[in-house]
This record gives C-alpha cells, structure tokens and sequence, in this order.
C-alpha cells in the first residue's frame, strides 16, 4: 500500500488484499432471486430513503390533512347545509382525491433516479426487469397507506362516521390497489420527460380534471350532461364512489369491477411501455 | 474450470470479450465506429482514449446497457443482446460516476445489492461487513454515501462490484478525479481483483494508469481503435518516453531543440509555453540499445556543453497527446487540458458523459 503523498486530509483505512482474497474466492454463488424477492428488496430500498429523509413525508401527512379541512368548512354549508353533513359524503372522495394527486410523485423520483449511475448497475444485474419499478411502487403504496391513515383519523375527529371498519379497510385497499396500477402512467412520464419540472407540469394537466370532474364533490346530477357524460365514465369517479359505498356499508360491486378493470387496462399499457423505456434508458 | 477456483465458470477458455465490427450511433455521431476487441480471460486489458472516444459507449454495449446498432460482441461466448441475462450474470460494472445509492448507508448499498444478487438476509448481511471490513470502510459503514470523500466513494463503487464475483468487471474511469494517493489505492484493489482471477476491461484517459495495471492495450479515438497491443509492443511504437526542459532563456529555445533533435535522433515538440520543449526518448529495444534515462542525461550534457541554461526538466512517461502525436501523427482533436492527470480533467469527463446519456435517450 502507497502512502507516500499524504495529500489526502481523509485517513482511509488501508485496503486489505489478504480479506479481500478469501472475499472473492470463499462464495459460492447464490441463486438467481425470484421476482417477488427482488421486488421486495427494491421496495427496502424506497423505504430506506423515506427513513433517510422523512421531510419527503409531508405530501402525505399535512397536504391530505389540509385537503380535508379546506373542502369541507369551503363547501360543507353550501352544499350540505353544515360541514358536518358534508364530510359524511366527502371524506371518502377527498381521500381518493389526495392519494391520487401523490401519486405523480412516483414519476418525479423515477425521473430524478434514473439519471445517477446506480441505475446502471440495477439495469446491468440478472433480476427480473421490471422489479425496479416495482419496487418504487411498493415503496409509495406504504406512503399512500400513511396518507390514509392520516386522512380518516381527521375525518372522524371533524365527524365522519364510517358503517364499519372493515369497509374503511376494503375501501382503503382498493383505493391502494388503483394507485399501484395508476402510478405506471407516472413512471412512464418519469422516464419520457426530461425534467423534474416537466413531470410535475403533465402530472397536473391530467391531474387537475382527473379529480375535480368527478363525483367527489358533487353527485353529478347537478352536472350539465356532456359533463356528466365524462365524469360518469372517469375511473376516479368509479373508484371514489366504489370506496364511498364500502365505506358507507354498501356493496357497490359494480362500481369496484369498472376500478379493478381500469387498474387492470393501465398496467397493461403503461406497464410495458414503462419497461420498454426503462431498458432504453 | 480451474481447480483453484471452483466456483468460477470459466468457460472453454474462450476470451473473456470478443467484438467484431462493433457500431454505435447517436443521430449522426457514430460513437462507436466498428470496433474489433480481443480480451483475454484472467487479464487486465485497457482501454485508452481521449473523452468521447468511444470507451464508454463501448463498455455500456458490453455491459448489456445499451443495443449496439451494428456488429457483434461476446461475453464468454454469450451474445450481449441474445442472451443478455447470461452476460449479466458474469459481468459487473463501475461506471464513471459513483453507481450506488448516494442516499443510502455505504451498509445499506451492500446489502441491498447482495440481496439483489440472491443473498439471505442473513448471508447478504454478513458479506456486506467483510467487504467493507476489506475495504477498509467499517467507520463510514453508517454513513450515507453522498459524505463519503472521493476516494472513500470509488472503494465502496468496487466493492459493490464484486460483491457477487463477477468473473469480468468493468472499470470505466475508476480514477478520473481522485487524487495520486486514492488512485493508487484503487490501483492496489484492482491488483488484488485479478489477483483472484477476475477479468478486467479498463478504460482510462491516463497512459500511466494502462501501464500500471493491463497487460494489454487498445487504443482508440473517434469510435475506432487506432492501436491495439501490449504495453512492449505499444511502447515501441511510442517510445518509452518524453524529456521535458525548461529553459531560462527563451531565445536559445531554437538552438537547443536542434541540439536535442540531434542527439535524440527523434521528434521535438515545441510546447506552448515559450522556455518549455518535449522531446520523445526511445527505448532501444536492440540488447545494446541505450535506456531512455541514458540517452536523456546526454542530451542534458550536449545542452550544457552548449552553454544553455537548463532550468528545469524531467523525464516522464508519454502523455495521452504524444501518444497520439506518435499514433496518428497528428495531435489530439480536444483541448489539451484533458488529457492532463488527475484533477483538472474531472470537468471535461463530465461533459462527455453527459453528451454520451443524453444521446442515448433519444
């Protein structure tokens, strides 16, 4: 080991070729990991980066908290007689509503990520291909869980009152479920898009009308009918009224049906698209 | 399969790399530009070249990273783009910039990719402290990588790397921007890499650094190889290397390059600055052949003799640029500061990745 020029002001412990000898000669090598098991590990890793920098976690601890405040003393009187009436109805669409918008942050990390040199070596190891992505959005399945969580312990302070846990529990489900299948639309805009600011900028554009020409707000009935002729066939109207009737008792199974499928068509388009850009990268 | 190392595929003793009519093209920039590449399993072979020459181009097809637009190229015996899971399963890569997680623990990088290399938990635990214990980064192991120092950064980029004992492990770069102590610190990691029967295909900018470590060297410029070889044979071609004087007077700059010209019998190259020359020294391959210091200390003598101030000289290895001037009898294209060792050409290896990623998104 050289250490005649001592320009270095960082001491590194000298490097020990005997240990790495033994290191590189003593393994075996391991089997080939199946899919689920890299999934999972690329999903550790996601974890780990919320640990390493928990402040990432205010898009779902104080946004959805704000979300549900702000619409339901803004709109409560107006459109239910009081705020209390009205976050009845609310809460469940509001909570579709906050945890669909946090998603496009799926595409803003991949579009940061990918860029930084571990990515080739993700992409250069003899793992299932799309475990990275995966891996991403197990990661933001747990946020989306935490933003939930939040969201309903607010609701039932301000008065929500759900029929039953277990309708909470499915609707939460679901609602996680058509997240995991929506965020492949942002993964694929994360790898497509240039920059950070242009993946927030589409987010929005398709977000905005996404959410507001719903049913969350308001029933469409109200709605004149070219309008309602969207927002009846919007997925998120499906998934907010699927989550609102499970968590109200009820068993809207038609409504789950048109989410599940949508969740099932956007995987199936968005999903290759995403890994056909991946291994372009 | 050698007995020593029964756990590695060696295959039927094929090379470890083979390319033939390698292209790659970025829009009208032919990045690679049909290149023919030989390595042999076991060794250390170099890759030398100015930025944007192609090397890492070259090494992102072999790396399974990008689909080359022409030609072929073999990984013990394995199509890079037909059977490109199997290439990966023997190969591993460092690339020019730190290929692990800045944001994770230099611990947390290990295990995840010993994981992803089909580790335990347990098991994926255990390697990542013995490799850091090795590399001597047991006291950064809970640090996030993004405070490690530049050289800290390059160990724990190698160690990944071997991490699941790539039998050919790709160094694209591995000292750009270290300095001296670092570089030969990594020089020691990658000894004791091939050491254990590793093949290592390295590019670097630095004549110096193909010297220390490969056996064999491909030169190559503008996406081609230009000279291919082994360091005797490319030396040869070369000359062992360059004098290089500092006058004190820079009127008699004429006299003594003709006096140098002359004694050398070889090339003398006047440097921009106007009391500096570099002249080119052989080695004399013939057994009476003078060695280089020789023939350098009388050239000092017939520039004394001549009543010529020497101020200051030294006897180097060739640079990048005479390397070239040899090679192609024409200097190199980029600007010379590149080609300098260590530390100022951090800058321009940026801007050549850069251009390098962002054509392959189109």
């Amino acid at each position: 080991m050289s250490t005649t020029t001592p320009t270095e002001t960082q001491d590194l412990a000298p490097v020990r070729a005997e240990s790495l000898a033994e290191l590189l000669v003593s393994t075996e090598r391991p089997r080939r990991p199946s899919a689920l098991s890299t999934s999972l590990t690329f999903g550790w890793r996601a974890v780990l980066k919320i640990k390493h920098v928990p402040e990432q976690l205010f898009d779902v601890t104080a946004f959805p908290v704000m979300m549900v405040l702000m619409y339901t003393y803004l709109f409560g009187g107006a459109l239910a007689g009081s705020p209390r009436e009205y976050i009845q109805y609310l809460l469940p669409g509001i909570l579709v509503m906050s945890v669909v918008m946090i998603t496009m942050y799926t595409g803003v990390s991949v579009n940061t990520d990918i860029e930084k040199g571990v990515f080739d070596r993700f992409r250069s190891l003899p793992i299932w291909r799309p475990s990275a992505m995966v891996g991403y959005l197990l990661g933001d399945a747990l946020r989306y869980a935490m933003a939930s969580a939040v969201m309903l312990a607010v609701g039932l302070v301000l008065g929500f009152r759900p029929d039953s846990a277990v309708g909470v529990l499915l609707g939460v489900v679901l609602l996680l479920v058509f997240s995991f299948a929506f965020s492949w639309v942002w993964t694929m805009f994360g790898l497509l898009l240039r920059t950070e600011k242009s993946v927030m900028g589409v987010s929005m554009m398709m977000l905005f009308p996404l959410t507001f020409l719903s049913d969350i707000f308001v029933e469409p009935e109200t709605m004149p009918g070219w309008l309602q002729a969207f927002v009846n066939n919007n997925p998120i109207t499906h998934l907010a009224s699927a989550v609102r009737g499970l968590m109200d008792g009820a068993r809207p199974s038609a409504e789950i049906a048109w989410t599940l499928g949508w969740a099932g068509v956007l995987v199936a388009v968005f999903g290759p698209v995403t890994m056909r850009l991946y291994s372009r990268k | 399969m050698s007995s020593e190392h029964p756990h590695r595929r060696s295959g039927p003793h094929g090379p470890a790399i083979e390319t033939a009519g390698l292209v790659k093209t970025f829009g009208d920039n032919r990045a690679v530009d049909g290149v023919d590449l030989t390595v042999p399993a076991g060794t250390v072979y170099g890759l030398l070249g100015p930025n944007g020459a192609g090397k890492t181009t070259t090494v992102k097809m072999l790396a399974t990273l990008l689909r080359p637009d022409g030609g072929e190229a073999h990984v013990f015996g394995h199509d890079v783009v037909r059977e490109a899971d199997a290439v990966r399963a023997r190969v591993s890569l460092t690339g020019q910039y730190a290929s692990v997680d800045e944001d994770l623990t230099g611990t947390e990088n290990l295990v995840l990719l010993a994981r992803l290399t089909g580790h335990g938990r347990k098991a994926a635990r255990t390697r990542a402290e013995q490799l850091l214990t090795a590399f001597g980064l047991s006291e950064a192991a809970g640090r996030q990588v993004k405070n490690y120092s530049g050289g800290m950064r390059r160990r724990i980029d190698i160690a990944a790397s071997i991490l699941n004992t790539p039998d050919l492990l790709f160094l694209d770069e591995p000292t750009t921007g270290l300095d001296p102590r670092s570089r030969n610190q990594v020089w020691d990691i990658v000894r004791a890499v091939v050491a254990q029967g590793t093949t290592v295909l390295l590019t670097t900018q630095y004549l110096d650094e193909a010297d220390q470590l490969a056996s064999r060297i491909a030169v190559i410029d503008r996406g081609r190889v230009i000279a291919e070889g082994t360091k005797g044979e490319l030396k040869a071609s070369v000359g062992a290397g360059a004098v290089h004087v500092r006058l004190r007077d820079a009127d008699r700059r004429e006299e003594a390059a003709r006096l140098l010209r002359l004694t050398l019998d070889t090339q003398v190259q006047l440097e921009p600055d106007p009391v500096a020359l570099t002249a080119r020294v052989g080695d004399g391959g013939s057994p009476g052949g003078e060695a280089a210091a020789e023939k350098a200390s009388r050239a000092l003598a017939e520039l004394a003799r001549a009543g010529i101030t020497v101020d200051n000289f030294a006897l180097g290895q060739p640079s990048l640029d005479e390397v070239f001037l040899a090679l192609t009898d024409q200097p190199l294209t980029t600007p010379a500061a590149l080609t300098e060792p260590a530390g100022t050409a951090a800058a321009g290896t940026g801007a050549d990745a850069g251009r390098t990623e962002a054509e392959a998104t189109r």
